[in-house]
């Protein structure tokens, strides 16, 4: 291939250093979180829970206040009433109005939902972590203990205790609901914490930073808890939407909190009683209350678990 | 020797969100028949691209063709669709790749694995096709293959899984072996077992080798040809003593001299070529060793250097050859 | 492990029950004590709480649960009996579609990534993990069964009565193992075994079904247990909306009627075939991953 430049000798001279400046490594190094917010920020779905979220909780604390009525105040003479102008969701069929309601139960069960998350993580993060920094036999009896306590069925002892804590045909108190939750649930999350813990108390971090001069505690700030944090932070965004779909389980089948105490739950229970009848918007609000968080929390913990995979940079 | 493989301007390049990335930018070379090539050069010049286009393993979105042929046996495999792929693959050209650990099918018996291709070629029956199994375990030294057919890849080590895979490539008699990196990942006696290994089986079986590596050493002791890449272009090439006793561009300079040597001074360091090699989004317009070439000139930066055949078998592309840089060179001695 | 778990199941249910406050027969109104006293006899209600425990736990080791507290007739076992095929027979279809449906969704997914059968089988799989069963049968009971005429809305007697239910319940498994077999599958596409399997020359089918697939599904597998688990406990809810006469429904009644034997003997018995049926997938999941058995065996 003759390519045909006209050659002349200044082309021939040397090229200085400036004309060549070799490139630079481009992309400037990122911090680690605010680097994780940007990724999720693009992922769209993720960003819809979250706002669902930030949504739905700021209305079930504002919105029992909106309208005058209270949730257990009740109307016989507007019993089962469809949504109209005055009561935005209708009322049941003690004449209450659906829309208080509604969002109290929102209020108790995304309460119930972080709560038991909490639990979870607090229990799972003290226990994985002792057994992960304990010794091998000390961590391998706590394992197997957990192992244990983990192969019950869970939503089974929920009942149970639930049957056992409650009076006949007035459900459980919150806090019954929330301590059958966590019994058995707080299993993965210190399954999670103990694999991280001897991960990094093994690994090539602490050589690295241990052999360029670090302290143990800095190596423990700067490097275990940032990568534990992330994986931590999936598993409890995700627990949540599990207690949440627990404790609507529950009081679908009247276990859920004692009336006149509203649930997304027991709602839903009364919806159904009257769906024979042809009313449908008794159960469909708090149904579609509960689709929504749980779809808003597990597309968030999805959304979140992508932006911390660090394989994924783009 | 007739030609096994020619490969003429070749170009691919793969689409990406960012843009297209011009990987390989317009090579050529031939294979003969029993003859080993070594393509040498950094992470990045394109050398594994080249491999596995040969054989149309890359995903094809994203990547593409973007001009050039490769003609096998005479015929353009550029433009055969994947069912004759198929029949080419593991049959005529086969492959090995770089990591024995990842390389094979975790959950499937290794016997299996070794004649799964040939089973599809040639129609085996079961029996026939575990005493051929047994037959190549042998060729590549696996002991008690009887038994080993039967084990799985967790239960080979490192040098023994780039035998089955070796084993594996070879079942069909292929013509051409595609070896990307396949000492790398390896210990270093291990290395020199698989290596001659090779040499061995190319031997018997009338194979021609196209071997990929960055490794000087075992491009000395093997390969006939040397090819040096970089930035998706060949740089200089020839045959492997031309290369390493008279080499011509500066780049295959700097590759030699950075190897080290037991003989070196301890008070020298060692050579490294500085910078990194350009980005293939936004390729060069001239030449892409440019920006880290001592001996850069102006021209270098706008235009790409013709060919310059040395001999009949070994040529650069760099402006250093060209007679006007030649008498610069002299006008500013004297 | 598992029988510790059993036991495990047993003590706590028993000490459970007894926990209570209360009586079983409070609500029965005002009886004279006479009868009062056989009842407490006959249910054993009268002995110490430790000898209970033990004459409880060598009856279930008799395969015997006692007999049910409210029902006059029946023991706890006879309904177990009644109770169980029905269930079984749901539950097992349900898993059936979850098993089938679900990761063949989920490889679709992975191999057409980012296309349509991507996006379709995700956004289904979302719905399919946000929506509790409960809810999802009683949208298919308002818009499938009333609009379909061969469609029963509830009860139990043909095929057609299993329909909605199973389907209803294998949503969630079904959605959770399209999405793990998706990322599974994208992740085994990555590998590079995979690239080997193409270099052979094979047809596409066959890397994607005995290369690609073979090693996508273990994740799936090992959740069969936590699914199996989840579908037992969404059948009660399952089996009360479309008003199936299966065990989960006697446990759903017994838990409003207080009917203590009852709870026990479906709990157990619940909790031993849940355990049963994990141990046996534990079981499965040596099989199929050539790796496991190593490991055991080097213990």
């Amino acid at each position: 291939m003759e390519n045909k430049i006209k050659l002349n000798p200044s082309m021939f001279e040397k090229a200085t250093l400036e004309d060549r400046n070799a490139e630079k490594i481009k992309r400037p190094s990122i911090k680690y979180w605010p680097d994780v917010w940007r990724r999720l920020k693009q992922n769209k779905l993720a960003m819809v829970g979250l706002t669902l979220i930030v949504i739905m909780s700021v209305m079930s604390i504002v919105g029992t206040h909106i309208n005058e009525f209270d949730y257990k105040e009740q109307n016989y003479g507007l019993i089962n009433q469809p949504p109209d102008s005055v009561h935005w969701f209708g009322t049941d069929e003690l004449g209450r109005d659906l829309f208080t309601r509604v969002w109290l139960g929102t209020r108790y069960s995304l309460i119930i939902g972080v709560l038991a998350a909490a639990i979870d993580f607090v229990i799972g993060v003290v226990y994985g972590g002792l057994s992960g920094m304990a010794s091998r036999r000390v961590d391998s009896i706590m394992m197997r203990i957990a192992e244990v306590i983990y192969s019950i069925p869970y939503l089974l002892i929920v009942i149970l205790l639930s049957v056992v804590f409650s009076q006949q045909g007035s459900g459980t108190s919150m806090f019954v609901l929330i301590l059958a939750m966590t019994l058995t649930d707080w299993v993965p999350m210190a399954i999670l914490v103990r694999g991280q813990v001897l991960q990094l108390k093994e690994s090539e971090y602490s050589l690295a930073s241990e052999s360029l001069g670090g302290t143990r505690g800095w190596i423990l700030k700067k490097h275990i808890i940032p990568n534990t944090l992330g994986p931590i932070l999936v598993n409890v965004t995700l627990t949540i939407p599990r207690a949440i779909f627990a404790e609507a389980t529950l009081g679908f089948l009247g276990l859920g909190l004692q009336p006149p105490s509203p649930s997304l739950g027991n709602l839903s229970n009364d919806g159904l009683a009257v769906m024979p009848v042809g009313i449908f918007y008794q159960i469909f609000i708090p149904a579609l209350f509960i689709s929504l968080i749980m779809f808003s929390f597990n597309v968030l913990g999805d959304g979140l678990r992508d932006a911390l995979d660090p394989r994924l940079r783009k | 020797m007739e030609k096994i493989l020619e490969v003429k301007d070749l170009a691919v390049s793969f689409k990406t969100f960012f843009g297209e990335v011009e990987a390989v930018r317009g090579i050529s070379f031939d294979v003969h028949r029993k003859e080993t090539i070594a393509i040498v050069g950094e992470s990045g010049c394109g050398k594994s691209v080249t491999a596995n286009s040969i054989m149309q393993l890359l995903p094809m979105p994203p990547a593409f063709f973007k001009g050039g042929q490769i003609l096998f046996n005479g015929e353009d495999i550029v433009q055969k669709s994947e069912k004759e792929m198929q029949h080419i693959r593991g049959n005529q050209i086969a492959m090995v790749f770089q990591d024995p650990m990842t390389s094979l099918n975790p959950t499937m018996k290794i016997g299996k694995q070794i004649v799964e291709g040939l089973m599809k070629h040639q129609k085996l029956s079961q029996s026939d096709a575990r005493n051929k199994a047994i037959e190549m375990l042998n060729l590549v030294a696996v002991p008690q293959p009887e038994k080993r057919i039967d084990q799985y890849p967790h239960e080979f080590s490192g040098g023994m899984r780039q035998r089955v895979m070796i084993a594996l490539a070879m079942v069909s008699n292929p013509q051409l072996l595609i070896a990307d990196e396949p000492t790398t990942a390896l210990d270093v006696t291990v290395q020199a077992q698989i290596l001659e290994l090779m040499k061995n089986i190319q031997d018997k079986m009338d194979m021609s080798i196209i071997l990929i590596t960055h490794d000087l050493g075992i491009v000395a002791d093997m390969s006939d040809k040397v090819i040096v890449m970089y930035a998706g272009q060949i740089m200089e090439q020839g045959q492997t003593d031309e290369i390493f006793k008279s080499p011509s561009h500066p780049y295959t300079k700097k590759l030699l001299a950075s190897v080290p040597r037991l003989d070196m001074n301890r008070s020298e360091s060692l050579h490294s070529i500085e910078g990194t090699p350009p980005d293939l989004y936004i390729p060069p317009k001239g030449c892409p060793f440019y920006d880290r070439c001592e001996d850069a000139m102006k021209i270098c930066k706008d235009y790409m250097p013709d060919i310059d055949n040395h001999t009949n078998t070994h040529y650069s592309r760099c402006w250093l050859n060209h007679p006007m840089a030649k008498s610069k060179a002299e006008g500013s001695e004297a | 492990m598992s029988i510790i778990t059993i036991w495990a199941v047993i003590t706590i249910t028993f000490f459970l029950m007894h926990a209570v406050p209360g009586n079983p027969f409070a609500k029965e109104g005002k009886m004279p004590k006479v009868v009062y006293d056989n009842l407490q006899k006959k249910y054993g209600l009268d002995k110490p709480l430790r000898e209970q425990y033990v004459i409880y736990l060598k009856n279930v080791l008799k395969g015997d649960f006692g007999d049910s507290m409210k029902s006059r007739v029946e023991t706890v076992n006879d309904m177990i009996e009644r109770g169980f095929p029905v269930s079984a027979r749901i539950g097992a279809q349900a898993l059936l579609i979850a098993i089938v449906f679900g990761p063949a969704l989920g490889a679709l997914a992975a191999l057409y990534q980012n296309k349509f059968p991507d996006y379709f089988s995700m956004v289904l799989a979302i719905l399919g993990i946000s929506v509790p069963s409960f809810i999802m049968g009683t949208i298919f009971i308002q818009f499938i069964a009333k609009n379909v005429s061969w469609i029963p809305i509830g009860g139990w007697g043909t095929w057609r009565h299993t329909l909605l239910p199973s389907l209803a319940l294998a949503m969630m498994p079904l959605a959770h193992m399209a999405r793990l077999m998706r990322s599974s599958m994208l992740e085994v596409l990555g590998q590079d075994y995979i690239k080997t399997a193409q270099s052979k020359g094979i047809t596409k089918s066959a890397v994607i079904l005995k290369h690609a697939v073979r090693n996508a599904i273990l994740p799936v597998v090992s959740i069969l247990g936590t699914t199996i688990s989840n579908l037992l406990v969404g059948s009660f809810v399952i089996e009360k909306i479309f008003g199936i006469p299966g065990l989960g429904s006697f446990f759903t009644k017994s838990i409003s009627n207080r009917d203590y034997t009852l709870i026990m003997g479906t709990t157990i018995f619940y909790a031993i075939i849940l355990v049963a049926l994990l141990f046996t997938v534990d079981l499965a999941y040596m099989f199929i991953d050539p790796r496991i058995k190593l490991t055991q065996e080097g213990r």
